[in-house]
């Protein structure tokens, strides 16, 4: 056993281990699963939420920031959300029940809730360790979730979009998404609720087989009481390409990881993230990348907004494997401060094992180009507009990559939304 | 239509005076050249007409049409009528220029308590202002200046001008960088916009440009003040002997 003073159990971390005593028979799983979740639980029991002493949370200090923690409501009223672009095929979760689920020609979706039950071979509630707060509490906790396969080959033009949606309390969610081998897809991922306290996770497994194409996009845009810890596993086979692309809008707590391991030769990762960030809000996006073959390429581009007192981290990992020789790898981070009381830490980390690789990382904290300001008030765009031209501008070059005109405007108009009310 | 009295400036960082009481009277139809050598306050001169908070005027006044504008900032000050064409225009990344027309059209409607155009109505004026200056339609779809050469810039902020219809005009050095074709397409630009309740201000440093855009009076700037004051002949004795002689006799 460790031996380690341990620091008695704060009224958030109480909360957890208290509830899942009382909710555990009522969620799904058989034997293998229950006893996963309860060695989660216990996991969070004997470490505790992770502190700023975890590196990986270092920026986020989870048990200082997460002072309390909501009961589920299996009754909450969740309103509906609609779909980001009308063509988009919907698969809903409402307080972590599936509520509606899409049909769509060469996509296979179930339960997890049942697959957890039935011991589907490639769903499990792995996590990554004793300080994957994320991953564990999301073990202990998920109710239920997609499993969607994108069969061999299979074109599917529609949008397919996931909306976790929830009405406050506490809400785990995961979607376990296979593209097998060629098919093309892609995929809206939206994350919502109203303004009541709340406590939400979502593990995402998203597996590319070879030769699979995916726009992944994730809209966070959660309550402003709630908590959002989302974590994403990608891996992606030989020529696989992923654009994959996030947007957080809003929440109290907001925390997004990343873990990706390109496990293909020639296989591309475009990697996007804007984030909007104000109030009294603290948004975490936190990458690590895995290059662990030769000839893959990854491009990685966090472009955020921080007013009032909010608090931004970045965190971008890159690791290049001993073998993985012409690894291509570029990363920025570019940040725009509108106030003195906001703040934003970037933290790249590159490690590189191979000696023939071009690996890349840059990052810019600005305020906004006072001469850019100037030149557009000049034409009598008065400050308040040319200031929100410009802000909007900054995420718009990176929205605007998105090959989707009907999704690049609706997502413009949530940054314009934005803007109005923070700008 | 504009009279600057007695004008003191200095840029607002370090104190430096780069105006030094300078007086000029600019009349509704009138087209004013100021030129200068290098360093003798002509650029600073249209910013601060303009309005850029870089420089802080200490003494004097700027008065257009009777009235103070000191006060008011870029946007009020242009949307009152003021245009300033960049020596450098800015290349703003991520804003479309026609988007940025149409904001910038509408704003100082809106300013001016005037309704805002229609799309049609916008693209019609736009279509038929680029068409003289040979902007094409494709350039107007990048972003604002963005990979524009020198000349298509300054053919951009002729096009702005055009549209924005100002009634004080302020030219920074726009000859700078042109070949003497789109030296011609610019000043012809200049030239559709000249009328009897418009004043144009002219800023360059050589006199090739006003043989274009004919002057009524040339005032030769030099270290912040307007030393001497003539009509367009003085730009040809200015481009025959320097600006030592001048400067000197004025000294």
């Amino acid at each position: 056993m460790n031996v380690q003073s341990k620091l008695p159990l704060t009224a958030a971390e109480t909360a957890l281990v208290e509830q899942f005593g009382q909710q555990f028979s009522s969620l799904p799983g058989n034997a293998d699963v229950v006893t996963h979740r309860d060695r989660a639980v216990e996991a969070i029991k004997v470490n505790g939420l992770p502190t700023r002493r975890v590196e990986a949370w270092h920026y986020t200090d989870l048990r200082r920031l997460l002072s309390n923690v909501p009961a589920h409501d299996p009754v909450a009223i969740v309103d509906d959300l609609d779909s980001l672009v009308d063509s988009a095929t919907r698969f809903v979760l409402k307080n972590g029940k599936i509520a509606e689920e899409g049909s769509v020609e060469g996509i296979s979706a179930g339960s997890l809730a049942s697959a957890l039950r039935a011991d589907v071979s490639g769903v499990s509630l792995g996590d990554h360790g004793a300080h994957d707060a994320t991953g564990l509490i999301n073990a202990a906790f998920v109710t239920d979730g997609f499993v969607i396969t994108a069969q061999e080959g299979a074109e599917i033009a529609r949008p397919v979009e996931l909306q976790s949606l929830h009405g406050g309390g506490q809400v785990h969610t995961r979607n376990v998404v296979t593209i097998d081998a060629g098919a093309k897809l892609t995929v809206i991922d939206r994350h919502a609720g109203n303004d009541n306290p709340a406590l939400t996770t979502n593990v995402t497994e998203l597996k590319l087989r070879k030769d699979a194409q995916v726009t992944w996009i994730t809209v966070q845009e959660d309550g402003a009481a709630a908590t959002h810890l989302g974590q994403m596993n990608v891996t992606m086979d030989e020529g696989a390409k992923l654009t994959l692309f996030i947007a957080n809008l809003s929440g109290k707590l907001v925390r997004q990881e990343i873990n990706a391991d390109v496990l293909g030769e020639g296989a591309e990762l475009t990697f996007r993230t804007v984030n909007l960030i104000g109030g009294d809000t603290h948004c975490d996006v936190t990458l690590s990348l895995g290059h662990l073959v030769p000839h893959t390429t990854s491009t990685e581009t966090v472009r955020s907004v921080v007013t009032g007192k909010a608090q931004g981290v970045f965190q971008g990992q890159i690791n290049v494997d001993r073998i993985a020789q012409k690894t291509d790898a570029q990363m920025a981070c570019n940040t725009l401060l509108l106030s003195d009381d906001a703040g934003f830490s970037t933290k790249p980390e590159l490690e590189i094992f191979a000696d023939d690789v071009i690996c890349a990382h840059g990052a810019t904290v600005t305020e906004i180009d006072h001469n850019h300001l100037f030149y557009l008030m000049a034409r009598g765009i008065s400050e308040k507009t040319a200031r929100g031209l410009l802000i909007k501008a900054f995420v718009a070059e990176i929205v605007e990559e998105l090959d989707n005109e009907k999704l690049v405007e609706a997502l413009e108009t949530r940054i314009d939304a934005w803007l109005e009310a923070h700008g | 239509m504009l009279e600057i009295k007695n004008l003191h400036a200095r840029i607002a960082e370090d104190g430096t005076e780069i105006i030094r009481g300078l007086d000029l009277t600019v009349k509704a139809g009138e087209v004013a050249a100021i030129m200068g050598p290098n360093g003798s306050g002509k650029s600073t001169l249209s910013y601060i007409l303009a309005g850029r908070d870089d420089y802080e005027v200490t003494e004097g006044d700027i008065l257009y049409n009777g009235e103070s504008i000191l006060e008011m900032d870029p946007a009020e000050r242009a949307a009152a009528g003021l245009f300033l064409a960049f020596q450098y225009p800015m290349e703003i990344p991520g804003v479309a220029t026609m988007q940025f027309l149409k904001v910038a059209m509408n704003e100082q409607r809106k300013a001016r308590g005037e309704a805002e155009l229609t799309t049609p109505d916008f693209i019609r004026l736009v279509k038929e202002a680029a068409g003289s200056l040979e902007i094409s339609m494709e350039m107007l779809k990048r972003p604002l200046n963005v990979g524009f050469s020198g000349g298509e810039k300054k053919r951009a902020e002729i096009l702005q001008m055009k549209l924005l219809a100002p009634k004080l005009c302020v030219l920074d050095e726009t000859d700078s960088g042109l070949d003497i074709d789109a030296l011609k397409i610019v000043a012809d630009g200049v030239n559709s916009l000249r009328s009897p309740d418009r004043a144009t201000i002219v800023i360059t440093h050589y006199q090739r440009l006003l043989d274009y855009i004919v002057p009524d009076t040339v005032h030769v700037l030099s270290k912040g003040r307007i030393v001497k004051t003539g009509d367009k002949s003085l730009a040809h004795e200015l481009e025959a002997h320097g600006y030592a002689d001048i400067i000197n006799e004025a000294a």
